[in-house]
């Protein structure tokens, strides 16, 4: 468990080190889960306690966003002065996207993926 | 009376101002939200964070307690969204097979994906005529949150505005994907989840977490490349138009 939540936080840690050295512009934690996929291609295989520790992140990961999605209070001065065009902009722009992304993958891939679909 | 009035009112002024009560109602809330949804039918109106945001908020205007000092509390829950991107990994290396097959629909998928979201926020932006600091706030909201601030600062628009429209944006995602699929016949969770990765980052992978497994996998590569493509397009992207 401890040395899970240590590798976890030892990747994020460089990832951190990484962007700031190099000036990437993406977040640390980003490059720290590439540090990560690349540890874990190396080993081989992802370690019992770092597997622990990420199924109990990523079943809660919804909590996560709370404290972020409560800030949002304090941006209603900010939107409720364009709030007609931003809430048009946002919902049928999330609306095309999100049918574009999915409707291009669909296409491309031809759905091999199902078939095999071990949580199915 | 009046020394029990006071006593309680020092012990208030206390509470409002220590972490531990913006910590322990944070999580109180989002379990009570979580109930409440199974209640409903899960339903996506109802998702827990969105639940949870509206009651938080509504307790914090009444109780007159600012976001800063809520935060206080709360960064210790926020503070774990980072280690969570990196156990993104893992979910990501158990379906490595797949992401190797599909590697370059996803690529074009992301790429088209990505263009889509910039460009659709933009026009209606532009169509509607919202100010230029507005648009360009608009520009990255389907990008995850600290990519897209730092975008929106390039651009010329408002990160913190841009913050506001990230969260929004996701919220939207949660409520329009299973009826989007279902009008689309969208049946695989790979697709499913990196769609709503792409289109809502972070709130979007959550709820494919909740369909599957390896619709989370999908949904946290696609945070993470549309980010990294976000970041390096949008600006030439835009400057290109000349908007």
């Amino acid at each position: 468990m401890l040395l899970g939540i240590s590798i976890l936080l030892i990747c994020q840690l460089c990832g951190e080190i990484l962007v700031r050295l190099l000036n990437f512009p993406v977040p640390g934690p980003v490059i720290g889960m590439v540090l990560l996929l690349i540890f874990l291609i190396i080993k081989g295989s992802v370690p019992k306690t770092v597997q622990t520790v990420s199924d109990a992140l990523l079943n809660n990961l919804a909590l996560l966003y709370v404290p972020a999605g409560v800030g949002l209070m304090e941006h209603f001065k900010l939107i409720s002065k364009d709030w007609l065009v931003i809430s048009v902009a946002l919902v049928v722009s999330t609306i095309i996207t999100m049918a574009v992304t999915a409707v291009v993958l669909k296409f491309l891939t031809e759905h091999p993926i199902d078939k095999e679909n071990p949580y199915d | 009376m009046t020394k029990t009035t006071t006593d309680l009112s020092s012990l208030w002024v206390y509470l409002a101002a220590s972490p531990l009560l913006s910590l322990t109602v944070t999580l109180v809330t989002f379990q009570g939200c979580v109930w409440l949804n199974k209640k409903l039918g899960k339903s996506a109106i109802f998702h827990p964070v969105l639940l949870s945001m509206a009651v938080l908020i509504t307790f914090l205007k009444v109780a007159n307690i600012s976001y800063d000092t809520y935060f206080k509390g709360a960064q210790f829950v926020h503070f774990l969204l980072g280690t969570a991107t990196v156990a993104l990994a893992i979910p990501l290396y158990h379906h490595l097979d797949w992401v190797k097959r599909m590697f370059f629909p996803l690529m074009i998928a992301c790429f088209t994906g990505a263009t889509t979201a910039a460009l659709s926020a933009v026009a209606v932006g532009v169509w509607m005529g919202a100010s230029r600091e507005t648009i360009m706030s608009l520009a990255p909201k389907s990008v995850t949150s600290p990519i897209a601030m730092g975008i929106s600062e390039k651009i010329g628009g408002l990160p913190a505005l841009t913050a506001g429209l990230v969260l929004i944006t996701g919220a939207i995602g949660c409520l329009i994907a299973a009826p989007l699929y279902r009008l689309l016949k969208i049946r695989h969770d790979s697709v499913k989840g990196f769609a709503l990765g792409l289109s809502a980052h972070g709130f979007g992978t959550a709820y494919a977490f909740d369909i599957s497994q390896l619709a989370g996998a999908f949904a946290g590569l696609a945070i993470g490349l549309t980010g990294l493509i976000s970041a390096f397009l949008l600006p030439l992207l835009l400057k290109s138009l000349g908007i």
